[in-house]
Order: C-alpha cells, then sequence, then structure tokens
C-alpha cells in the first residue's frame, strides 16, 4: 500500500468514526464536552505510555479513557455544586488536564514519540511507518488498523443503542421513566467518545478531533430534520472533507489535518449559506417575498381594524400610513400597490378601500 | 474596589416616598388630557409571525391598567416594543405625547424576576441602586445620594433589613420586590410591569397592591403584565385583553364580559366560562 | 527563599516572565469575571483558537513578528469568529455550544494551513510563530512585557471607567436597555476586551490554556465574595498570584514549562477556593451535611441556607 493511500484511508476513517458520533452531541448541546476530553486525555496517554515504558496502545487506551472517565466525572461533579455554570465547569478541568499532562510529557517524554507538536496536529503524515506487526507479518499500517476497529465500534454502539440514544437525547425525562437510564447512556457515549478520541488523536491531534466530532454533524443538521439521515449525512461530509482536504494539502504542501478541518469548515459554511430548508440564502430569499406580503397583509388589518370608527377617513388616507406606522415611503408604496395589485384593496386618489378577498385575507392573517 | 462599599447603612429619613430628584429634565406631564400611554398600529413580528397585530392602545395618566391575555399573547412583547428592546415592523408609540427616546427618564421597568440570574455578586440595595443609573447617564459613577434614594425606596417595599443581603438568598417574594424598589427609584411618571405577581407570597401580594395604589394617589400611571383573572378586578382599574391584537381595551365593567374573555382566550372559553361563573360575573 | 525574592527583582528573565505573567493574570481575571457571570467562559477558548490564522494572517501580510502586528491580526480574526459564532447562534437552530466548538476548531485547522505553509516558504525569520501556539512565558522580554501593559492598562481602565454600564449588562440586559443604553455596543465592547486579555494571554500560555485563565479566577474570586467589585479585586489578585508563582516555579525547577505551570498553580487556587471558602465552600457543606446526619432530628427545613445558594 502507497503511503498516500495508508494517509487518505486513515483519513477516512478517522473522520466517519468521529462523525458518527457528532450527532448526539451536536442534540444533546454538548459539543464543547468532545473539546474537553480530547484535551483531557493527555495526561492519561502519558501515564499509560509510562507504565508500560512505550507507546504501547492497549496502555494509551487504557490510560486515556481513565482520564476521560475522570474529567467527566469531575464536571458533571462541579455542575452538580452549582457553584460554577457548565461551561466554566468545562473550562476549568480540561486546562489542568491538559496541563498536567503537557507538564508529564516535557518530564517524562522529553524527546520521545509524544512530541508537543504531534499533541496539537497529530502526524497522520507518518502513518506508513507506523506499521502493525505481528510475530513476523506485517499487517500494514497500524492506524489504518486503529481506526478501522474504532469505526466499527462506533457502528455498533449507535446501531445497538440507536432507539435508547435517540430517546435519552430529545426526552431524557420519559426515557427514565421507560427505564433506560440516561446518565449510563451519557457516560457509555463519553466513554465512545473518549476511545475514539484517543484514537483519532495520534492522527489528527487534540484540537482537530472536535472538529471532525462536531463540525460535520452540525452540518448536518443544517440539511435534515431526520436523524437517522442526520448521523448518515456527517459521516458523508467527514469522509468528503477527509479526501477533499488531503487532495488540498498535497497540492498546496500544507498540514494534511489543518486542511481536512479546513474542508470540514468550508462544507459547514456552504450549508449555513445555501441549506434550502436552513439556510441563510433561503431565509434572506423567503423573508424578502414575505415582507412584501407581510406589509400588504398589515395594511389590511390597519383598514380591517379601522373600519366603522370614526377616524376611519383618516386612517385610510395613504399619507397617514407613513405617519402612523412609521413606514418608509419605499415599504408603503410596495405594500399599498402588492395589495392592490392583488385585488385586496381599492385606491381612490389618496383613499383606500378594502374589497371583499382583502377582508377575507385579513381575517386569516389575524387567525394565524 | 471599583464600586466603593459603605460599611454602614447610610441613616434612613423617614421619608415615605422617593422625592424627585432636583436634576429632572423633562416635564412629565405635557398637557392635561394627553394619554400616558398611546401605542397607534403597532406590529411586532419575529421573522414573519406577528407577534402583535395592529395594536391601538391608549392608557389615561393615573391609572392602574392590566394586560391579560394567554401564553404567547404577545403581553410581555408589547411592554418590551414600548421600552425599545423589540424591533417594530409598524407603528408608533408615545408617552405623554413624545416619543420614547425623550421620555426614557420617566419611564420605569420592571422585567420578569426569571429573566435574570439571581446568583450575580451583589446585594439588594445595589441592584435598587441600579434604578438610578439612567437618571446618571454614561459614566458617572453612582454616590451617596443614590444609594440614600435607593436605601428609601427599598424601605417602601418592606425591604429596609435586607438591603445587605446578598440577592440568592432572598425568596422570590422578596427578589420580587427588590425590582419594585429599584423602579421606585427610577422615580418615574409611568411604569411598566412585567408579571409582578408571578410566583409570589401572600404577604409580597399585598405588599405590591398596596404599592399600586400608592403610585396611584400620586398620580403615576402603572401597566402590568398578569395572569390571574380573578385578583384583576380588585387591583387594577382598567383592563386590556389582548391575544396578538387588543381584544377589549377600558374600564372593568365594560370590558370584563364572558364574551370578551371568550374572544381572548379562544378555545378554552369553556373552561373560562365556569372560572368566569365561579368567580361572579361582574355588574 | 530570600534569594528568590531578589532574582524576582534582579533577575532581567524571571522578572519579565513574572511580570508578564502577573499582568496577564491580572487582566484575565477582571475580564474573566464578566465573562464568567454571563456565562461565557469558553467564550475564551474559542476567542484564544480563532486567533491563530490572526497571527500567521499578520505575519503573511506583514513580514514583521512584532509583536503589536501580530496581535492586532489576532484580534481580527478573534473578533471575526465570534461574529460567525453570533451568526449561529442567531440564525440557526444549533447551541452555542455547537458554534463556539465550530468557530474554535475550524479557525485553528486553517490557521495551522497556513502556519505550516509559512514554515515551508524555507524563511528563517518564521521561527517564533509557534510561540503562539503553546505560549512560551520564558520567552518573554521587555519589549513585550511593555506591550502587555499598554494594551492591559487601557482594558483595565475602560473597565473601571465602564463597571457600572458592564455590570448593568451583565446583571440585567434588559433594564440596561430600557434605561437607554445600547446593550449592543456594550456587549461588543466588552467582548473587545475580552479578546484583549487573550492576546495577551496567547503569547504566555498559549491557544489551549487561555481558557483556563478567563474561567479559573473569576470562579475561585466568586466564592469567597457576594460582591461584584470585591470578586474582580479578587480575581486579578488570584490571577497575578498564579502567574508570579507558576512562573517563579518553571523558573527554578527543571521540566515544568511556565505555561503549564500558571494554569495548574491557578487550579490549586480554584479548587482551594471551591473546597474552602467561607460560606460556599463545599468542605463546610459537606461538615454540615455529616453533622445533621449525626444528630439525625436536625430539622432541614428550619435552617437558614449560610450559603450563596438559594
Amino acid at each position: 500500500m502507497s503511503s498516500a493511500t495508508a494517509i487518505l484511508l486513515t483519513a477516512v476513517g478517522v473522520a466517519s468514526a468521529c462523525a458518527l458520533l457528532g450527532s448526539f452531541l451536536i442534540l444533546r448541546r454538548m459539543a464543547m464536552m468532545s473539546d474537553a476530553i480530547s484535551h483531557a486525555i493527555l495526561p492519561g496517554l502519558v501515564v499509560g505510555y509510562f507504565l508500560a515504558n512505550g507507546p504501547n496502545l492497549l496502555a494509551g487506551f487504557l490510560g486515556a479513557a481513565a482520564a476521560a472517565a475522570l474529567t467527566v466525572t469531575l464536571v458533571e461533579a462541579l455542575r452538580r455544586t452549582r457553584l460554577v455554570d457548565g461551561g466554566a465547569a468545562i473550562g476549568i478541568v480540561f486546562p489542568a488536564m491538559f496541563a498536567l499532562g503537557t507538564v508529564a510529557v516535557t518530564r517524562f517524554f522529553a524527546d520521545v514519540h509524544l512530541d508537543t507538536d504531534a499533541i496539537l496536529f497529530g502526524n497522520i503524515e507518518f502513518v506508513n511507518f507506523d506499521r502493525l506487526i505481528v510475530g513476523d507479518r506485517d499487517l500494514g499500517p497500524r492506524s489504518l488498523w486503529v481506526m478501522g476497529a474504532l469505526g466499527v465500534i462506533n457502528l455498533g454502539f449507535v446501531a445497538i443503542f440507536y432507539k435508547e440514544l435517540k430517546l435519552t437525547t430529545f426526552d431524557p425525562g420519559l426515557a427514565a421513566t421507560l427505564g433506560f437510564s440516561p446518565v449510563l447512556l451519557h457516560y457509555a457515549l463519553m466513554l465512545v467518545l473518549s476511545v475514539t478520541s484517543v484514537g483519532a488523536f495520534t492522527a489528527v491531534g487534540a484540537v482537530l478531533v472536535i472538529a471532525l466530532v462536531i463540525v460535520p454533524a452540525a452540518t448536518a443538521y443544517l440539511l435534515t430534520d431526520r436523524l437517522a439521515l442526520m448521523i448518515g449525512l456527517s459521516v458523508a461530509v467527514g469522509a468528503v472533507s477527509a479526501v477533499a482536504g488531503y487532495q488540498a494539502a498535497v497540492a498546496l504542501d500544507a498540514s494534511i489535518a489543518g486542511s481536512i478541518v479546513s474542508a470540514t469548515g468550508v462544507c459547514f459554511a456552504l450549508a449555513l449559506l445555501l441549506s434550502p430548508s436552513h439556510g441563510l440564502v433561503a431565509k434572506a430569499w423567503r423573508a424578502g417575498r414575505n415582507r412584501t406580503r407581510f406589509a400588504a397583509e398589515m395594511l389590511l388589518v390597519h383598514l380591517v381594524n379601522h373600519e366603522g370608527t370614526a377616524a376611519y377617513e383618516t386612517e385610510r388616507r395613504v399619507g397617514h400610513l407613513r405617519e402612523e406606522l412609521r413606514w418608509t415611503a419605499a415599504t408603503t408604496d410596495g405594500a399599498v400597490s402588492a395589495a392592490t395589485r392583488r385585488g385586496w384593496v381599492v385606491r381612490a386618489g389618496d383613499r383606500l378601500a378594502l374589497t371583499e378577498p382583502g377582508r377575507h385575507v385579513a381575517q386569516e392573517a389575524l387567525a394565524r | 474596589m471599583i464600586a466603593p462599599p459603605t460599611s454602614s447603612t447610610p441613616p434612613i429619613p423617614p421619608v415615605a416616598h422617593p422625592t424627585p430628584s432636583p436634576q429632572r429634565a423633562v416635564p412629565p406631564v405635557a398637557a392635561v388630557g394627553t394619554p400616558a400611554v398611546s401605542i397607534r398600529d403597532l406590529t411586532v413580528a419575529y421573522r414573519d409571525k406577528p407577534v402583535l397585530w395592529d395594536v391601538e392602545l391608549e392608557i389615561p395618566a393615573g391609572s392602574l391598567t392590566a394586560i391579560i391575555g394567554p401564553n404567547g399573547a404577545g403581553k410581555s412583547t408589547l411592554i418590551k416594543a414600548a421600552l425599545g428592546l423589540v424591533p417594530v415592523a409598524a407603528g408608533t408609540i408615545e408617552f405623554f405625547g413624545k416619543a420614547y427616546d425623550r421620555q426614557r427618564r420617566i419611564v420605569g421597568y420592571v422585567p420578569q424576576r426569571s429573566s435574570v440570574d439571581w446568583e450575580f455578586p451583589t446585594d439588594a440595595l445595589d441592584v435598587v441602586t441600579m434604578g438610578t443609573y439612567g437618571k446618571l447617564g454614561w459614566l458617572k459613577r453612582p454616590g451617596r445620594a443614590e444609594r440614600d434614594l435607593a436605601a428609601r425606596c427599598l424601605e417602601q417595599v418592606g425591604m429596609a433589613a435586607f438591603a445587605r443581603r446578598q440577592i440568592s438568598q432572598l425568596s422570590g417574594g422578596q427578589q420580587q420586590r427588590v425590582f419594585l424598589a429599584r423602579a421606585l427609584a427610577q422615580d418615574a411618571e409611568l411604569y411598566f410591569m412585567d408579571e409582578p405577581f408571578a410566583g409570589v407570597d401572600a404577604t409580597t401580594e399585598r405588599a405590591i397592591v398596596e404599592l399600586l395604589r400608592e403610585l396611584r394617589a400620586r398620580g403615576k400611571t402603572v401597566v402590568c403584565v398578569h395572569h390571574d383573572l380573578e385578583s384583576a378586578p380588585d387591583y387594577f382599574d382598567r383592563l386590556v385583553l389582548l391575544n396578538v391584537r387588543v381584544i377589549a381595551d377600558g374600564s372593568f365593567p365594560e370590558t370584563f364580559t364572558p364574551e370578551n374573555l371568550a374572544r381572548t382566550y379562544g378555545g378554552r372559553m369553556h373552561l373560562l366560562a365556569q372560572r368566569f361563573d365561579g368567580a361572579g360575573a361582574p355588574s | 527563599m530570600i534569594e528568590l525574592l531578589r532574582d524576582l527583582v534582579t533577575d532581567y528573565t524571571l522578572r519579565n516572565v513574572a511580570l508578564g505573567s502577573a499582568l496577564l493574570g491580572v487582566v484575565s481575571g477582571v475580564l474573566g469575571s464578566f465573562a464568567v457571570l454571563r456565562r461565557q467562559g469558553l467564550l475564551g477558548d474559542t476567542l484564544s483558537h480563532a486567533a491563530l490564522p490572526g497571527v500567521c494572517l499578520a505575519f503573511l501580510l506583514t513580514g514583521s513578528k512584532a509583536p503589536l502586528v501580530l496581535l492586532v491580526g489576532a484580534a481580527l480574526t478573534g473578533w471575526i469568529g465570534t461574529l460567525i459564532l453570533l451568526l449561529i447562534v442567531r440564525e440557526t437552530r444549533l447551541g452555542e455550544d455547537a458554534a463556539l466548538g465550530i468557530v474554535l476548531s475550524t479557525f485553528f485547522g486553517f490557521g495551522i494551513v497556513l502556519l505550516t505553509l509559512i514554515s515551508k516558504r524555507n524563511d528563517a525569520d518564521q521561527a517564533g510563530l509557534d510561540r503562539y501556539l503553546f505560549g512560551q512565558a520564558a520567552a518573554l522580554v521587555e519589549r513585550d512585557v511593555l506591550t502587555f501593559a499598554a494594551l492591559g492598562g487601557a482594558a483595565l481602565a475602560l473597565v473601571a471607567l465602564l463597571f457600572k454600564e458592564f455590570k448593568l449588562l451583565t446583571f440585567d440586559p434588559d433594564f440596561a436597555g430600557s434605561l437607554g443604553f445600547n446593550v449592543d455596543r456594550l456587549s461588543a465592547g466588552l467582548t473587545t476586551l475580552i479578546v484583549v486579555a487573550v492576546v495577551i494571554g496567547l503569547q504566555t500560555v498559549g491557544v489551549v490554556l487561555m481558557a483556563a485563565l478567563l474561567i479559573g479566577p473569576a470562579v475561585a474570586a466568586r466564592q469567597w465574595t457576594n460582591r461584584l467589585g470585591v470578586m474582580i479585586a479578587i480575581a486579578a489578585l488570584v490571577g497575578a498570584a498564579s502567574g508570579v508563582i507558576g512562573a517563579t516555579l518553571s523558573f527554578t525547577q527543571e521540566g515544568l514549562p511556565t505555561g503549564p505551570t500558571i494554569v495548574l498553580t491557578l487550579t490549586v487556587f480554584v479548587a482551594l477556593s471551591l473546597a474552602f471558602a467561607p460560606a460556599r465552600g463545599l468542605a463546610w457543606e459537606w461538615a454540615r451535611r455529616r453533622r445533621q446526619r449525626g444528630t439525625l432530628a436536625a430539622p432541614a427545613l428550619a435552617v437558614e441556607p449560610k450559603g450563596g445558594r438559594p
């Protein structure tokens, strides 16, 4: 296998495994927990390696999982004291863990396997040099196996607990009464996330794990309203970003991890702007189309409300509208011409009179 | 370091009401007969959804008015629109015949109690002192005079003993009274109150009612979002029934009718009619 | 000990590092107090990450490594990040947590792309940009300290001047608006000052640990007092003490990088405050509950809550 293929496959694997979990974090409003966990596993990783006398994968996973569990527990405990709010609890715990990890790295591994740059952006460039060797057989790049396994674990977790995850995400109270412990699932999700973070950590580093977990899922959330579709879309966005980011990095000779994350950012920006249902452009277009109609409706409601009152003769004057509704000349003209065009009002000189359809539209608007 | 705390509570002179501060710039009432609040053709929309539709309202000076309506009727929005806190799609709002920008100093506001974080590190007196910030304007610090005024306002709502109490340690009713005292410290002519009776104890409820009557006796105008139909006729002079539009606006006998209530509450009219009968039909 | 104190005054390196860290502690303690009370503690985390592409772009465009130039770049992209954050929160159904994470990670990823591009230009001058990643308090020189002092001093002066307005904005923005204060502008002003604190922190403790410097002092201080002014003063003190103690420890001990040591010192202050602060401390609460369980008949309902919680 060529180095390029190994890198590309690893990248797609990392992105897909992370994206699988992202939807639940986004919907549970816990996106920043992935920030906390991906940083906080550092001391666990270091202690694991230290105890195993080297970068032993299993020891690293165990140490990181322990550190993640500690982080989640500490954040929850701090939150429960009600002395600190949720965000601040996260902001106290993870920098402390990360600082502890950094100190440990400089003390114990000054020039070994965990240099500080790799902590922040990983070294996916070198995945092909780290081979998984069982006995005498070279089974290929180790990270590929790791990410493949994590992908399977995450897929299994989401598939098996789909119903429970969905329920505890949307209605934790109901889930609890039905016997699905939201707390247990919370910790299970955090555990899977932390294991994924360790795998991704070595490939793309601490900060970029967050991007791969959150950004594809956030992108998908702007595109669909269905959970299953959202999860599928997040994985697709993650995989596409991995491929596109890799190509861009090769073309520019820039950091692979950085450009994969930039690619997820581009995907998100595109969805934010162009999503047919939730995009800014579609919204602005709808708002613009509705604004004239809404202004016309306001005009009709105004007329209906004043019909039969003493002041009606004044209230129905176009000139009066500007004064009373505080509209600009353009808005007033737009509303009046829109209403006239649709046959909702008839204009005689400066005066407006409601038509029967116009009255009907006003009643409907009021009933809305 | 920055807000100089006074270690001893300043002596409270036996004055019942906050005296109008001498530097008042705007004469409160423009002309006799000018309504305190005059809202014309007010429409407020969040995105495309109208929250208030062409609202017309006149509130006479010196009255106590309740705004009543179902959830989502736009009661709070009406107050916030009047105070310029939410954007307005159409319409004019005037206080004593002038735009709000020119009348800010004579308008007081009591937001919903739940709208702030009561864990904020401050005490009751300090919160009440915030009522004077509007008249102080930018950069000027509250001094002795402002704190004395705040202390008198706290006393007026029966909270003098709690002046230095951290606000999270006050009961819900006491917190509400602190908010009322803060509005008093604004030394306004016209008060907007958003659900002042929500979730308060009986003592506080009585205190608020007394305060409202006293304000009326001093010629002030009060507009209150209220949630309780039964107590409304006892507490207020006038009623505005609101459900996106104004359904009725006037004195209780003319507005407080089963028909109007049914129109205001729509689908829930049956329930209300029963409740209405229980409360006794108005004369 | 005496020797150490003498070093603090006379040793050029230690003096600069300690002074720079203390300044950072004061500025981030003061501004962090407002951020934490507005429940925006993690905004600092996002801002510090969003500043990285700014540092790189400023260098790419000007070729200068002067701290002020790079800090202006950092502040600019930090600000743009904040605007995008607001846009996401206001215009989509994504939560604030997601918005924070999105801005934080994508800006940082883009920053890393820029960083690798710069390092591949074979420009001897590029070295030193990565100090904005991990922070290199140990490399602070007099020019940095003077820059900090000017920026931080200006920020603190503005807080002192607008204390009343910032307090009102933080406690009750609606009421502030009803009094005629421009809430959006005040809020933008406060965020700008937080950006200043963050860019000062980048050079000293780096992107990851900056969040702690904004949040930690404020959380520690909040436990000791129920008054905003006092809280801010204590937060400044805790920040400064963490800076000086952390810098000194790192200076005297082998293998203790400065930034992490400052953060760990700060964490100790936070833990002690949460545990032992009078009234609110968890240790007292724990003891109280134990005593109550011991006497069994303790009428829990009649007990006046002594803590800061309702």
